[in-house]
């Protein structure tokens, strides 16, 4: 069994797992810093959950290596991975109490009953528990027994813990709590933790790093400020946060500074590429532009700085902020407008003719991807 | 630190008797008007058949105790009560002990047809007559049947042994008709468990002997519960199977009260063995209730 020191490093190494002739994790290779808390983020099938089965021992990897504390872990069967896990539905023992369920894993190791005791009671502690202790789990509320299921799985200071969405099924007020619970309890412990989720809020929220899963394979890996300000692909720029895609012909490509052309309607604009995407576009092709609703401007539609032109079909106010949607050249572009920002955007209404402009660094143009519509 | 106890969530609601989920509790004597056509069925069907009998056992005509008197102080009552008992008590246990594999099975593969296949060989038994099935037996076990002999053939057992007529032929051939009474419930409350529980124990380093022990087992208890006291109340009263192999020297209850109705016609004496048998049988499964309660511990305490 590996040391036992919480907060260990995760490597996985060409991971592979088919189901039949489906590839439900494709080459995946993940660095997980001991300490990190890192997020698996993907819709459903995306192949975040068979990675993470696969961490637990629970799937066995067609191919790859997956390394825990430097040592290859891939042919322990699980009871021997000393991984903790939370699972979505808890899964608390329901025949033992609270107490038991968190000596469980010492029980398990050999601890003796002061250990035990001890051990227990800190980590109920921890997650402010201790006054249910004899509790049994359907006694509990939803909260509660993810709290309970925490306890459980790092009671015994494991190396790594995994987490699978184990936010779902609470609602989305408590759900916001525990997620400052977590990650401050996180923090505070040096646990190394890999989280799993479909929610691009709760991964945004709470990870150091996020991989962005899709088909089976790592779209993306960085900070969630990088992937929401830097997307390299249109999926991660989809599924990551509110964005606005627009059609255009590609007029330019600029090799040296990462920045590309296209003309949208007559009017060239001028926006970023990632440099792994460069090289798949060619001038001439249609290619898409995206643009977060918040940093778009609003102009009168003669306006010196006005980019592209259309008419408000409808607009809300949404307390801090005011949304709108504009139709421009077919497509329908959301706006974010700040109140504090200039008359214009104060003032919108249905039917107004309007400017729109934004920096060339705000916005990012992605080659057309297999599926979408040409 | 996790912070800050929701109390808001932490109060259940109680589960209470509702109509098709109207919002509206029925008054207690609504309830029971509705109740009232099945309470007389049960009277009719149960309630009155038991008074007959239990009348009959103190009633001839005038009170008397003579009946009870007679099965406390005849050694053979008491011995076939006792047997009786005791051999449903064997056949309850051998049956969870041959099930519980098999349920588990059940409960475990994954495909249709796999499934489908542990159920028919489950379930077939159960369309045959229990007559059949006990002639059967009878063929196997019989002096020059086919296992007597194939086990004389290789020397297991000598030339005199005879199996049929034992005590052992009773509880096998018993063990066997009811065995699917002891899968069926098995299998419901094994598949109701989710597998999450499983993987939980395993992930938190329990060997799988470990986690069946420490967690599929417990689980399962209100399973093994209903399969222990389905057998066993069905051997109580079990009359084909041990009356073809089981032999004069073993004899069980339902035989003697069936001889002393038909042949002796003495229904009094009938009757209190019936409920003699009766109360063994409450007794027993009174018992079984509280193991079952020992390793499930309660679910739902006042908060």
């Amino acid at each position: 069994m590996q040391e036992n020191r919480i907060g260990q490093p995760l490597r996985l190494l060409d991971l592979d797992k088919y189901f039949g002739s489906i590839r439900a994790a494709d080459k995946v290779n993940l660095d997980v810093g001991p300490g990190e808390f890192i997020t698996l983020l993907g819709p459903s099938g995306s192949g975040k959950t068979t990675v993470l089965l696969s961490i637990a021992g629970f799937l066995e990897p067609t191919n790859g290596d997956i390394l825990l504390g430097g040592r290859s872990i891939v042919d322990l069967p699980a009871y021997k991975r000393n991984i903790g896990m939370v699972f979505q539905r808890y899964a608390l023992f329901p025949h033992m109490t609270v107490e038991q369920n968190v000596a469980f894993p010492l029980r398990m190791r050999g601890w003796t009953t002061e250990q035990k005791r001890e051990a227990v009671n800190e980590t109920l502690q921890k997650v402010q528990l201790e006054h249910l202790s004899s509790r049994m789990p359907g006694q509990l509320s939803g909260g509660q027994q993810q709290r309970v299921a925490l306890a459980r799985a790092i009671v015994f200071s494991p190396p790594l813990l995994l987490m699978d969405e184990p936010l779902g099924a609470l609602d989305k007020k408590l759900r916001e709590t525990l997620q400052f619970e977590i990650k401050a309890l996180q923090k505070n412990l040096g646990i190394t933790v890999l989280f799993v989720t479909h929610d691009q809020g709760e991964a945004l929220a709470m990870s150091d790093r996020i991989a962005v899963m899709n088909g089976g394979r790592i779209e993306q890996i960085g900070t969630p400020e990088d992937l929401y300000s830097y997307p390299r692909t249109q999926f991660v720029a989809d599924f990551i946060g509110d964005s606005n895609f627009l059609k255009g012909v590609v007029e330019s490509v600029e090799e040296g500074t990462s920045y590309a052309c296209v003309n949208i309607e007559g009017s060239p604009i001028r926006a970023r590429v990632d440099h792994s995407q460069i090289k798949n576009l060619r001038v001439g092709d249609t290619a898409k532009l995206m643009i977060r609703p918040e940093n778009i401007q609003v102009d009168e539609p003669t306006g010196p700085k006005a980019i592209v032109r259309g008419s408000i079909s409808a607009a809300s106010f949404a307390g801090s902020h005011k949304n709108a949607i504009v139709s421009c050249a077919g497509d329908n572009i959301l706006l974010r407008l700040s109140l504090l920002s200039n008359a214009i955007a104060q003032s919108v209404e249905v039917g107004d003719q309007i400017g729109l402009y934004w920096e060339p660094e705000h916005a990012a143009i992605f080659p057309m991807e297999r599926g979408d519509q040409q | 630190m996790i912070s800050g106890v929701d109390q808001g969530d932490m109060v259940r609601p109680r589960r209470r008797l509702r109509i098709l989920s109207t919002e509206k509790h029925l008054s207690s004597g609504l309830s029971w008007l509705l109740l009232s056509p099945v309470l007389l069925i049960y009277a009719i069907i149960f309630v009155f058949p038991i008074s007959v009998i239990v009348f009959q056992s103190v009633f001839d005509p005038v009170f008397t105790l003579d009946n009870y008197r007679m099965i406390v102080s005849e050694s053979l009552f008491l011995k076939v009560v006792w047997r009786t008992v005791w051999i449903s008590f064997i056949v309850a246990v051998v049956c969870l002990f041959l099930g519980y594999p098999v349920a588990a099975l059940m409960a475990k593969v994954r495909g249709k047809w796999a499934a489908a296949a542990i159920a028919a060989s489950v379930l077939i038994p159960l369309w045959l007559s229990v007559l059949v099935r006990s002639y059967a037996w009878v063929v196997l076990l019989s002096k020059n049947g086919l296992i007597t002999s194939a086990l004389r053939d290789v020397g297991l057992i000598s030339k005199s042994t005879r199996i049929i007529f034992t005590d052992f032929s009773v509880v096998l051939a018993m063990s066997h008709v009811l065995l699917p009474f002891m899968i069926l419930p098995l299998y419901a409350s094994l598949s109701s468990i989710s597998d999450d529980y499983a993987k939980a124990a395993e992930s938190l380093g329990a060997r799988p002997t470990m986690t069946f022990f420490a967690v599929t087992l417990p689980l399962s208890a209100p399973g093994i519960y209903s399969g222990l006291v389905l057998v066993f109340v069905v051997s109580l009263g079990f009359f084909v199977t041990p009356q073809l192999v089981g032999g004069p020297n073993s004899m069980l209850a339902a035989m003697l009260i069936s001889r002393e109705a038909t042949y002796g016609n003495n229904w009094g004496l009938a009757s209190a063995l019936s409920v003699t048998l009766f109360i063994a049988a409450i007794l027993v499964v009174a018992l079984f209730g509280r193991l079952a309660n020992f390793s499930q511990p309660k679910q739902e305490k006042a908060q």
